[in-house]
């Protein structure tokens, strides 16, 4: 076993682990905090497989500017006074089983696909190619790709709108 | 790294989020577990885009994927902005944020 497949291992624990504990955590501070050792640890696998510049954007972008707008909503809530109503147990048990099921269908997909391609697997290439720094996304960025990251500006801008619409006192 | 890895880790981080969405009553876990399932989207498509080899015809094959995880980037911040109003706007007609009372805000 290489030291990317220890990496990949490591990291992926890491992943479901704190994708867990952002479920189970009472508090919804923890939550985000965990949540933020989740964009972290796949910000990892996106270095690992050298997408440099989405790992660093994952990390500003989701853990740094997403998360603190949940931790400000979550502060102007004042939530931990009052404790979470506790949902029906039996729906509980019906949720966990329902994406139990869909996992169970999913993983079963991806052995059957394992099982057929034995012999020539399709390799993800970890540690190579140029196709993840910054100088090659950008150029097809504001080449291919000009019109849809202008149409995201005006995206921005009627989300910015909206926000401010729905949150204003009337 | 075989693609079937990074499958099944994206497969099961999507699975984890839709057990939250299903089973949390917190408006803003429900939010944070659909954020988990973009993520596992995210990761599934840089896998993607990995597994084309670079070759002298087309030194930039599988950029496209890597690009689009970006523009998910740009529309789940923009999702989670209106969505975050929302919920500030749910608790302060209800004191809660409990998913149940969303049938609250209908008038």
């Amino acid at each position: 076993m290489g030291i990317t497949a220890i990496v990949f291992w490591i990291l992926s624990a890491l992943t479901l682990f704190s994708a867990i504990m952002v479920l189970v955590s009472k508090n919804p501070v923890h939550s985000v905090l965990w949540l933020v050792a989740t964009f972290f640890s796949i910000s990892g696998h996106y270095i690992m497989l050298n997408a440099q510049f989405l790992a660093i954007v994952n990390v500003i972008v989701y853990a740094g500017a997403i998360m603190v707008l949940f931790l400000f909503v979550i502060m102007l809530m004042n939530l931990n006074t009052k404790t979470e109503m506790k949902k029906n147990l039996w729906m509980k048990l019906g949720g966990v089983i329902s994406g139990g099921m869909l996992l169970w269908i999913l993983i079963s997909v991806v052995r059957t696909y394992a099982e057929q391609s034995k012999g020539h697997p399709k390799i993800a290439s970890v540690n190579t190619g140029e196709i993840g720094l910054i100088k090659n996304l950008g150029h097809v960025l504001f080449t291919q790709y000009a019109l849809p990251f202008e149409l995201c500006s005006v995206l921005f801008l009627s989300a910015m709108v909206g926000a401010v619409v729905i949150g204003k006192k009337n | 790294m075989p693609i079937q890895y990074y499958i099944a880790l994206a497969v099961t981080l999507f699975s984890i989020g839709v057990v939250g969405v299903l089973i949390r009553r917190n408006a803003i876990i429900v939010f944070m577990c659909i954020e988990l399932m973009l993520n596992a989207a995210n990761l599934l498509l840089v896998a993607f885009s990995k597994t084309h080899p670079a070759t002298s015809v087309a030194p930039l094959a599988g950029i496209d994927g890597q690009l689009f995880v970006f523009f998910v980037m740009v529309v789940a911040a923009a999702e989670v902005s209106v969505g975050l109003a929302i919920i500030v706007m749910l608790y302060r007609n209800t004191h809660s944020v409990d998913v149940d009372f969303l049938n609250r805000l209908k008038n």
